[in-house]
């Protein structure tokens, strides 16, 4: 175990979106606009980091059988913390990620790594862990939001908080509205984890013959 | 009358919790093998919701806000549900042994189901009254309980079909709920309000 190998697992090997299968309520909820991806992306690395650090300083004060409440009030200050920053400085953004910010509070990743690693790892493994599972978060919230607002609005990179309009790259009378409403968001996170899939089977027969 | 009649309607059908508002997904996807066990979960979703819808409005209205603590609400609202998952569980298990035997294991689950602390924080931000809240809560719960046992209806058929294996299991689950969220998109034509006699 190196602070590297555990900073990095959750790029790509230990992906929590696209291997674990876990938050997947954000995920396509927020997956509008690559600017919500990582607006919503950042919020919760800061809360991953946040409660894996002092989720792991506590380790051997938290009684075993209280220890899941304990990690929710951790957790929860964390998630206060960040909604009250984003009101303050990005308020076009908090008012799109609306009710999912104080929800990022039972975003099963943060439980899941508070419970599975940061109660049983020292201070700086945490740290890494939680950058590096929030960064991978990240990194598949603003994939498939990359391709929700391209398919969708036919824009890409566009910030409302900042006025900026975004880069168009075909016509709106092109886009197909439906990958950004509901059913979108389901259809094409699961056509993106099937793709992954196929892809891992075949680096996998390829590596055996 | 009337507007009571919209919430619940919208809540069931128009803004269905799973399938237009992307709550709730985890227990949707990983407790509709069987529309049994579905039936189960949506069962214990709709008396917990409930409850916790009335609980938190009170904590709101009577806690939080005459003390200016608005602030604290995500915290509140979490402790407040995980304490009442407990004691729901408790109650059941001493009052009703047989609808513990049905529930148990789904009680604790429920509370890391976005879809209640979604529905708390929804009626404060909607800013319902306390009646509202109570039949918003049933609603979402009814709504999250229609889409997770027709969606086992599915699976259960779906077992048999030659799906392509890099799809199996949990992306095929995606896109049959997409599916499913395209039907419920008709709904949006519904005018409630018009239908209920609201203006």
């Amino acid at each position: 175990m190196s602070f590297r190998s555990e900073l990095t697992k959750g790029l790509v090997r230990e992906n929590p979106t696209f291997r674990i299968l876990l938050g997947m309520c954000p995920t396509m909820a927020t997956s509008l606009a690559i600017s919500n991806g990582i607006g919503m992306g950042i919020a919760a690395t800061f809360v991953l980091v946040g409660s894996n650090v002092i989720v792991s300083m506590l380790r051997n004060v938290i009684p075993s059988r209280i220890r899941i409440p304990c990690y929710i009030v951790v957790i929860a200050s964390f998630v206060t913390m960040v909604d009250l920053i984003m009101a303050a400085f990005v308020p076009k953004l908090h008012e799109v990620l609306g009710i999912f910010i104080p929800l990022i509070v039972v975003n099963c990743i943060i439980l899941a790594r508070a419970e599975a690693f940061a109660s049983k790892n020292g201070v700086l493994y945490s740290l890494a862990d939680g950058i590096g599972m929030g960064l991978g978060f990240t990194l598949a919230l603003t994939g498939l939001s990359a391709i929700r607002e391209l398919l969708g609005t036919g824009t890409l990179l566009a910030v409302p908080d900042f006025g900026f309009p975004g880069f168009r790259i075909f016509d709106r009378s092109l886009a197909a509205v439906m990958v950004i409403l509901p059913p979108g968001g389901f259809i094409t996170l699961g056509l993106l984890i099937g793709l992954l899939n196929s892809l891992t089977r075949r680096k996998k027969k390829a590596a055996q013959t | 009358m009337g507007e009571i009649l919209v919430i619940f309607f919208g809540g069931v059908l128009l803004n269905n919790f799973i399938l237009s508002r992307f709550l709730g997904i985890c227990p949707f996807i990983g407790v509709s093998k069987q529309v049994e066990t579905a039936t189960g979960m949506g069962m214990a979703v709709v008396f917990v919701m409930g409850v916790a819808s009335v609980v938190t409005w009170m904590v709101e209205h009577y806690i939080l806000m005459p003390l200016g603590l608005g602030y604290l609400r995500t915290i509140a609202f979490i402790l407040v549900i995980a304490a009442l998952v407990q004691l729901v569980e408790m109650v059941i298990q001493k009052v009703s042994p047989v609808l513990y035997k049905a529930l148990g294991i789904y009680l604790p689950l429920i509370t890391t189901n976005c879809a209640v602390l979604g529905v708390a924080i929804l009626n404060i931000t909607e800013k319902y009254n306390l009646l509202e809240a109570a039949v918003n809560g049933i609603a979402g719960a009814s709504g999250f309980t229609l889409a997770i046992v027709l969606f086992a209806a599915i699976r259960e058929r779906m077992d048999l079909a030659p799906i392509p294996e890099s799809l199996k299991g949990f992306p095929m689950a995606l896109i049959t709920a997409g599916l499913m969220s395209i039907a419920f998109l008709g709904f949006v034509g519904f005018r409630l309000k018009e239908l209920f006699g609201v203006m």
